[in-house]
């Protein structure tokens, strides 16, 4: 590009909801009722001192926040470069970083009056934090699924089961996320006047990339303080796993204004970077319109969304947060990709070095950490969101195992 | 003017009502829509809403979804839908496009606008462009006097509604239920007060749709609207079209259109 691109502010998005040219408003007018009244409940609910007060002592007392920041030294040495430490967002209760957004938009959902939720899961992990947000609240749950992700996911189904909500299979398309969030948008089309949706990721029309981004930004604070306190410096790199970019989102953003300290975005590179093998949209796609808002998605030719692969539910998205987009179009933000093989040792590495099972998502970021590290002298500190635990990947591992063999 | 707005020009002073099927582009084939298109023609239909196909969908309910999936599964693409399109050349009545914000921007707005009325497409509905997100598309509509009409819902505000209005060529498209498309057995007898409001606030048609399928239907909407569309029940027929003869299935729909026509505008 001869243009040099504007640099990233933090001060995003503007009024429309953009982020750059990126986000804005793309659905049905029937929902822009929901939205409006959504962004007014959230601008006022921010800086509502009690609103902010009851979420600090949820996360505090219910979800275990803050989550450590942990050193992992034997990984580090593994690689021979860098120091590798890790925000742990899997101790969170739940087992990953969803429950930060979920119980933000259950308070929302009690403060606007409504009386019933709806929301989409990919890997589950969303909906086990949205399940359970709501058994907390007393809030009647309906959760989307894809089929394919209710067979991978097992262990998350049952949970949410458990929990009392509903889960919904989706049999349209290709079953997975995608397919979920059609489905949740369609039946909150219908529903809009007593339901909230809690949508899962820094996606969708405006407000929704905003909300998610800011209830997730706790991730980043604490990093940022943390790594002040225990390293005596901010780190030089921060790296996160994207799929729709919710824990990345949260952990680069207090960062954005830090132009010392560099941040790389890993998307599921699948089993190539041929068309229909891997989720990296910001990495192989263009920019379009999906599920409401303009941002980097994978589309072909006539503006059909394309079909995509990981081997991480989670990540099995053609799409991504319209603030990516904007991160990675102003240069704030290197975003890259690791393949599924990979992302396996990743998994492999920590479990074994250090006695963590990380999800299959957060296993993107580690071994792209890991690449990351070797390149670069002891001195440095990269600090690895691992956004979620690897219980609910056991099965999914053991196929990917035996099929490797 | 535009073709549409001769045609609702002419209706209006015949003070008849316009009706207007939806079919989808491409299920099961292009060849059965452009002679379902020339039946429904021959029938009397006076607008055809011609949906083309997508793979993610929000506004619309499981029957037209299974549809797109089904001719998307055929490899049915916007330059193939215009080029059938194009061919109508015995089809007097205006046709208008449905479809996604995506499909157009993924073709480029000026791109797509010139291809379409090369094709004889009068103007596109395109439910997931909200009037805020819509100035660049409507400017270049207008230039090229391609009419981009909106749509105002029961959950747009009165204030809203206006602006959609003053923002809207061809016809304003008033969505009768909050949900997505589909048959309803009853439709909300609001609708009547809502739409006789929207009637004294633009002079621009108003046509009505989502959840119409019957003739007390139609007969309920006639006296505020200019006209009524039909979607969900007829792509559910068309459906049918995959085991049995498309000749009997064709001349039932016509059949069922005409029903439809016959409450309207008796």
């Amino acid at each position: 590009m001869n243009d040099p691109s504007p640099a990233a502010t933090s001060k995003t998005p503007d009024e429309r909801g953009r982020f750059g040219e990126f986000g804005g408003r793309y659905v049905p007018e029937t929902l822009t009722r929901a939205l409006d009244e959504l962004d007014a409940a959230y601008r006022e609910a921010r800086v509502d001192l009690e609103f902010q007060a009851e979420l600090e002592s949820l996360l505090h007392h219910y979800v275990g926040r803050p989550s450590p920041l942990y050193h992992a030294q034997r990984l580090s040495e593994k690689c021979g470069g860098a120091q590798i430490w890790l925000k742990r967002e899997d101790l969170n209760h739940t087992g990953a970083h969803k429950i930060n957004n979920t119980l933000g938009q259950a308070l929302l959902t009690v403060r606007m009056g409504k009386k019933r939720v709806i929301a989409e899961t990919g890997a589950g992990q969303h909906g086990v934090a949205t399940a359970t947000a709501c058994a907390r609240f007393g809030l009647p749950c309906v959760v989307y699924m894809g089929e394919e992700d209710i067979r991978r996911q097992a262990p998350n189904v049952f949970s949410m089961k458990l929990l009392g909500a509903e889960v919904r299979p989706v049999t349209t398309g290709s079953r997975t996320l995608r397919d979920a969030i059609n489905d949740a948008m369609r039946d909150w089309m219908s529903s809009v006047e007593d339901t909230h949706y809690i949508l899962g990721s820094v996606v969708g029309p405006h407000p929704f990339p905003m909300i998610v981004r800011d209830f997730q930004s706790v991730i980043g604070r604490e990093a940022r303080r943390q790594s002040l306190e225990q390293m005596g410096r901010l780190p030089n790199l921060v790296v996160a796993c994207v799929g729709g970019g919710s824990n990345a989102a949260g952990m680069f953003y207090p960062f954005v204004d830090d132009p010392n300290v560099e941040m790389v975005g890993v998307e599921a590179g699948g089993r190539s970077g041929e068309p229909g093998q891997h989720a990296s949209p910001l990495t192989y796609g263009s920019p379009g319109v999906l599920h409401g808002s303009y941002s980097y998605v994978m589309q072909d030719d006539d503006g059909q969304t394309c079909d995509v692969h990981s081997v991480s539910a989670g990540l099995d998205y053609p799409g991504v947060g319209p603030e990516h987009s904007y991160w990675k179009d102003t240069g704030r933000v290197h975003y890259t990709s690791c393949r599924d093989l990979q992302a396996l040792d990743g998994f492999d590495a920590l479990a074994s070095l250090e006695g963590i099972l990380p999800a299959l998502e957060s296993s993107h970021a580690i071994a792209k950490a890991m690449e990351l590290a070797a390149q670069r002298p002891p001195s440095d500190t990269i600090v690895v969101c691992l956004s979620g635990r690897g219980d609910k990947d056991a099965a999914e591992i053991a196929r990917l195992k035996q099929e490797r063999e | 003017m535009s073709q549409i707005d001769d045609l609702f020009t002419g209706l209006r002073s015949a003070g008849k009502k316009a009706f207007m099927p939806f079919v989808t582009a491409g299920d099961p084939d292009l060849e059965f829509t452009a002679a379902l298109i020339q039946e429904l023609a021959r029938r009397g239909c006076h607008l055809f809403e011609v949906g083309a196909p997508y793979s993610d969908p929000i506004a619309d309910g499981p029957v037209i979804q299974a549809s797109y999936t089904r001719a998307l599964a055929k490899g049915i693409r916007v330059p193939a839908i215009l080029e059938m399109l194009g061919g109508l050349k015995d089809v007097s009545a205006p046709r208008v496009t449905m479809l996604s914000y995506a499909i157009i921007h993924r073709r480029g707005l000026e791109q797509f606008v010139i291809d379409a009325k090369a094709a004889g497409v009068s103007g596109a509905i395109v439910p997931d462009l909200l009037v805020e997100e819509s100035e660049a598309f409507a400017e270049i509509c207008q230039r090229h006097d391609f009419s981009l009409i909106q749509l105002v819902t029961p959950t747009t505000p009165r204030e809203r509604a206006v602006r959609i209005a003053q923002l809207s060529t061809g016809f304003l498209y008033y969505v009768s239920v909050t949900g997505i498309t589909g048959e309803r057995t009853e439709l909300p007898p609001s609708i009547v007060d809502n739409v006789g409001w929207l009637r004294e606030q633009t002079d621009l048609p108003i046509c009505i749709g989502f959840g119409v399928s019957q003739p007390e239907h139609v007969k309920m909407l006639a006296p505020v609207a200019d006209g009524v569309i039909v979607g969900s029940a007829i792509v559910r027929q068309i459906a049918a079209a995959e085991e049995r003869p498309r000749a009997d299935v064709i001349q039932e729909i016509g059949d069922y259109a005409a029903t439809l026509l016959a409450a309207l505008n008796d």
